[in-house]
């Protein structure tokens, strides 16, 4: 299969790429543009852990072809810090261990801030169901559901 | 090694909630996890798996794969030896079928290409001529004389006679005269259970990449819970040296017990050693369901006998687990573990160990043990229900204590179940109300926790920092925890010390992060170390003061003299004594390897509260607390995290999640959407308390953690199910069509 | 003077008994005479013991000392998760 050429702009750089015309967006970020921050944890879109944003909007990178990223914005967990300066969501989640092995933590820090910047104070279930489709098998959500709460809270007050 | 009795130690770091090491590399998405790293030339690998359930291999083909364009490399089993020794070949055989496939999903073929699309491709041209043989997936089925006979020749001489040859091992334990104990019982329960097998869903797929150059030197990268024992799988299959393979861990996306063995990494090898050049495997999720280790599946058996007043007289189990096509050890530790809860005066276990055509069980958190205390727990809430009494204090009535002879043989030294069921008393949540449809269960769990080979590298840096190197993954957060305790026994903050996970070539065997072992082993073995450090840097004070080595004490991050007699000299602080280090005779450092023994065991209670729906069945966990035993705290964020994480894989496992087989053997449900672990809308907050009731066998009593957890929500969903809905299921997981079932039987 | 109890699938291959009375002074020293003494023993030493030392199990370490009076208790090889 021949690639195609892709221009895309991924956490605010503009990149360009080739990519096979059945590559997924995932495949493309990790293996072509090295932002191997994007984690795989099914391929079938049922974990979550490969979420981005896509102009904006939350999708699982592995749902979506390569080709679609071309002119588009792509937001990864490599974009959430400003340099060196962690967002609040990414502070929150370590002074408050809401991560253990720390493989789904890519995926839900995007997934959180995606609701953050809709809703700046969800209510307990409103981030357990907008989070209900990033799959975490060592915290049992206690501590992610804090940390987000606590991090809203901070965002709120700033 | 034991407590320190002799001072009633206030901790200062241990305790605290420091920052993980990790932290910020795992919240940029910086941390490199099992596939993401590369090396230059690089050849993608991909395994072919069985679509049978059970088959013999007449002939595989691998012509047409070998002449595609961009295949460097074909391997079936005869590119590897036959070990000798047993254990290694089903580790082999499980990796790379040898003569039959023995279930849906079993490797029988790899390739490496230059790329995923290539490999994939080249799987389809393998081709493979099976003469398909009877299968067996159920454990009572596999049992039968008649079954369908897995591996022959696997039954151990303590296996009785008329049952199948998958019956692979027989064990029994217990003490007392049953018959006398049921004769004073007022009332006897005898009930029969099924578990479901369910998987560790760790999100990170298995990967690895291998290069193994023509002289046998290798590196492997892998995501395991234990690089060493890595290693000496894969030299052994491989038939190379120790020494040549260095195995590195990568950061560990979840494990559970599931990786503490190989699947992949023996093929990467041998792919790399017959392509020469590296290669990388990743398993796709689908891969991960059908051919690593679920927990095995199980049948049971329940009798227990009770006065009106709560005793057990009696108390008699017998289990049956299905481990897959490879014989396992599993049911031992169930068998010892049921009734470990409990004071018995009379009481027996006996377990089976069976073969299926199912993929071969490997560890998962607190291998064993929670099924058989599903079922035992389980019954002794009926019990309680039909003699209408107090399900804790009938629990309390009952519990083990110091001094208690165990149902596996031992006596109990200090243990926390009393401790923790008088917590789980004295909680709001005990008495707190309940609405119609709604119900309250508790169950009481358990596991033995264990030590192991461990050694412990401790360097002090001559800017006044700590360096130290270990040999465990940190599946949990023990980097932070074996800081704290290198930061407390040598009095310097937390962040002065940085712990790294050491590949195979940087330290001597360490044991596999499992049997809840680290923060207990890894944890003394560096107070050790930091010991034989202080006992270093006292010298050198000594030497710079110009007295008697003996005369110098550490306290307080500082070498002071013991006394008045023995000088007048400032403390020296450790970054003083470490800038002069190589003035005062070289660099100083502290190492302890140690098989560590007296782990302590573990003991938890857990609170459930839930509400079906009664028009369809679902279960909704409103409230859940969880009450353990930690010994001591070290970081006690990661004990909670342990804590809540192991509950609500409990609870997937009690609600949801199952292996489901098809009539034809085949594995029905191999993906997220239909193996259904719990999200986070399922759930509430897991709430937590902590008793620390000192292991004699821990400097600072720490005991794990990390695998009694996941043991008390079977029973405690289905005990709390069973009083919201009237009726009792003896069947995990309790889906909604078979509690929807259950209500309509009921009328 | 040492009395080593052992689980109940064992007793069948030492001669029905449930506790084996042996001069042993360590682990290793256990091991040694159990299987001198009841051959049939044996496959299962070699696939994995471990042993319970007053309550505190240890799983491989051969000179652990016995103490006069301590409760020997021979389990199965563990692994964990």
């Amino acid at each position: 299969m021949k690639t195609i050429q892709i221009s895309t702009t991924v956490n605010g750089d503009a990149l360009e790429t080739l990519c096979a015309p059945d590559e997924t967006l995932l495949d493309v970020l990790r293996n072509r543009l090295g932002l191997t921050g994007v984690k795989e944890g099914c391929g079938t879109g049922d974990c979550g852990a490969c979420s981005v944003t896509l102009d904006g909007r939350l999708v699982c990178s592995c749902l979506v072809l390569g080709v679609e990223a071309d002119g588009a914005h792509i937001g990864t967990v490599e974009g959430l810090a400003d340099h060196d300066h962690l967002h609040p969501l990414q502070r929150h989640f370590i002074d408050g261990a809401a991560l253990q092995c720390g493989i789904c933590t890519p995926g839900i820090l995007v997934a959180a801030k995606a609701l953050l910047d809709r809703n700046p104070d969800p209510s307990e279930s409103e981030i357990r169901y907008w989070l209900a489709g990033n799959l975490c098998r060592c915290t049992g959500y206690d501590k992610i559901i804090k940390a987000v709460q606590s991090a809203a809270a901070e965002m709120r007050s700033a | 090694m034991a407590f320190d009795q002799n001072s009633k130690r206030i901790f200062k770091v241990v305790g605290s909630r420091p920052p993980r090491p990790d932290g910020v590399e795992k919240v940029t998405g910086r941390a490199l996890y099992g596939a993401d790293m590369t090396a230059p030339g690089m050849l993608s690998g991909a395994i072919l798996r069985s679509p049978h359930a059970h088959a013999r291999i007449v002939s595989i083909d691998t012509s047409a794969a070998e002449a595609l364009q961009g295949v460097k490399a074909v391997v079936t089993s005869a590119d590897f030896g036959v070990p000798d020794d047993e254990f290694l070949r089903d580790v082999q055989d499980n990796c790379m079928a040898r003569g039959k496939v023995l279930y849906h999903g079993h490797a029988l073929g790899a390739v490496a290409a230059t790329s995923a699309a290539v490999a994939k491709q080249a799987l389809a041209l393998i081709v493979v001529d099976y003469e398909i043989l009877p299968h067996v997936t159920d454990v009572d089925a596999a049992m039968r004389p008649d079954a369908p006979v897995v591996q022959e020749g696997r039954s151990l001489e303590n296996v009785g006679p008329g049952l199948s040859q998958n019956v692979t091992s027989y064990c029994e334990f217990g003490h007392g005269d049953l018959d006398a104990g049921f004769d004073q019982a007022d009332l006897i329960i005898s009930r029969s259970f099924k578990t479901a097998a369910t998987h560790q869903g760790y999100i990170e797929p298995h990967a690895c990449l291998a290069s193994l150059s023509a002289d046998g030197r290798g590196d492997l990268w892998c995501c395991t819970q234990g690089q060493f024992f890595v290693r000496t799988l894969c030299a052994g299959i491989l038939g190379i040296e120790a020494s040549q393979l260095r195995v590195t861990a990568s950061e560990i996306g979840g494990g559970f017990g599931g990786k503490t063995t190989v699947f992949i990494e023996p093929v990467a090898l041998t792919l790399a050693r017959k392509s020469g050049r590296p290669v990388k495997i990743v398993m796709s999720r689908e891969e991960v369901f059908k051919a690593t280790g679920p927990t095995v599946s199980s049948s049971m058996d329940i009798k227990i006998g009770m006065t009106r007043e709560g005793r057990i007289t009696a108390a008699q189990a017998q289990l049956r687990y299905q481990g897959g096509a490879f014989p396992c050890g599993t049911v031992e530790m169930g068998a010892q573990a049921a009734f470990a809860a409990y004071d018995l005066a009379a009481v027996q276990t006996q377990g089976w160990n069976v073969l299926t055509n199912r993929p071969k069980e490997a560890a998962y958190r607190a291998p064993g043990a929670p099924m058989a205390i599903y079922a035992v727990e389980s019954v002794v809430d009926e019990l309680c229900q039909q003699l209408a009494l107090d399900p804790l204090a009938v629990r309390l009535m009952n519990a083990a204590q110091k001094g208690t002879l165990s149902s596996y043989g031992p006596t109990f030294d200090d243990i926390g179940l009393r401790a923790t069921l008088e917590a789980a008393q004295a909680h709001p949540h005990y008495s707190a109300p309940l609405r119609p449809n709604q119900g309250r269960g508790l169950s009481c769990g358990f596991w033995f926790n264990f030590g192991g080979n461990t050694c412990v590298s401790l360097n002090i840096n001559t800017d006044g920092t700590v360096g130290i190197t270990e040999g465990n993954p940190d599946i949990g957060g023990s980097r932070a925890s074996i800081s704290l305790m290198a930061a407390e026994e040598l009095g310097i903050p937390y962040d002065k010390v940085r712990t790294i996970v050491a590949d195979t070539s940087s330290l001597g065997y360490n044991d596999v992060t499992d049997g809840s072992r680290v923060t207990f082993s890894v944890g003394l073995a560096t107070i050790e170390a930091a010991r034989s450090a202080i006992k270093v840097m006292c010298g050198r004070a000594a030497r710079i003061w110009g007295i008697e080595e003996d005369a110098v004490i550490w306290e307080d991050g500082c070498a002071k003299p013991a006394g008045p007699n023995a000088g007048a000299f400032p403390p020296m602080s450790l970054a003083e004594i470490a800038a002069v280090s190589a003035n005062t005779g070289g660099p100083i450092a502290g190492h302890f390897e140690v098989n560590a023994d007296g782990a302590g065991v573990s003991f938890g209670v857990h609170l459930a509260d839930v509400e079906v729906d009664p028009e369809t069945g679902a279960t909704k966990v409103l409230r859940y607390t969880v009450f353990q035993d930690a010994g001591k705290a070290v970081h006690p964020d990661y004990v909670e995290g342990q804590m809540q994480g192991g509950a609500v894989q409990g609870i997937g496992w009690a609600l949801n999640e199952e292996y489901i087989y098809g009539a034809d053997g085949r594995l029905q449900n191999a993906g997220f959407l239909d193996y259904r672990t719990p999200v986070a809308s399922d759930l509430p907050n897991i709430d937590t308390v902590i008793l620390e009731i000192p292991n004699p066998g821990h400097p600072y009593g720490v005991r794990g953690v990390g695998e009694t957890p996941i043991v008390p929500p079977l029973a405690a969903l289905s005990n709390a199910v069973s009083r919201a809905i009237g009726v009792r299921l003896n069947e995990l997981p309790m889906s909604p069509p078979k509690v929807l079932g259950a209500i309509m039987q009921r009328g | 003077m040492v009395r080593v109890k052992i689980w109940g699938s064992l007793r069948p291959l030492a001669d029905g008994q449930s506790e084996i009375e042996l001069e042993a002074r360590t682990f290793k020293e256990v091991l040694d005479q159990l299987g001198a003494r009841y051959p049939a023993l044996r496959p299962q030493i070699k696939r994995g013991v471990s042993m319970a030392l007053n309550g505190r199990i240890y799983r491989e370490a051969w000179f652990t000392k016995i103490p006069p009076e301590s409760e020997v208790v021979l389990m199965p090889y563990m692994a964990g998760g």
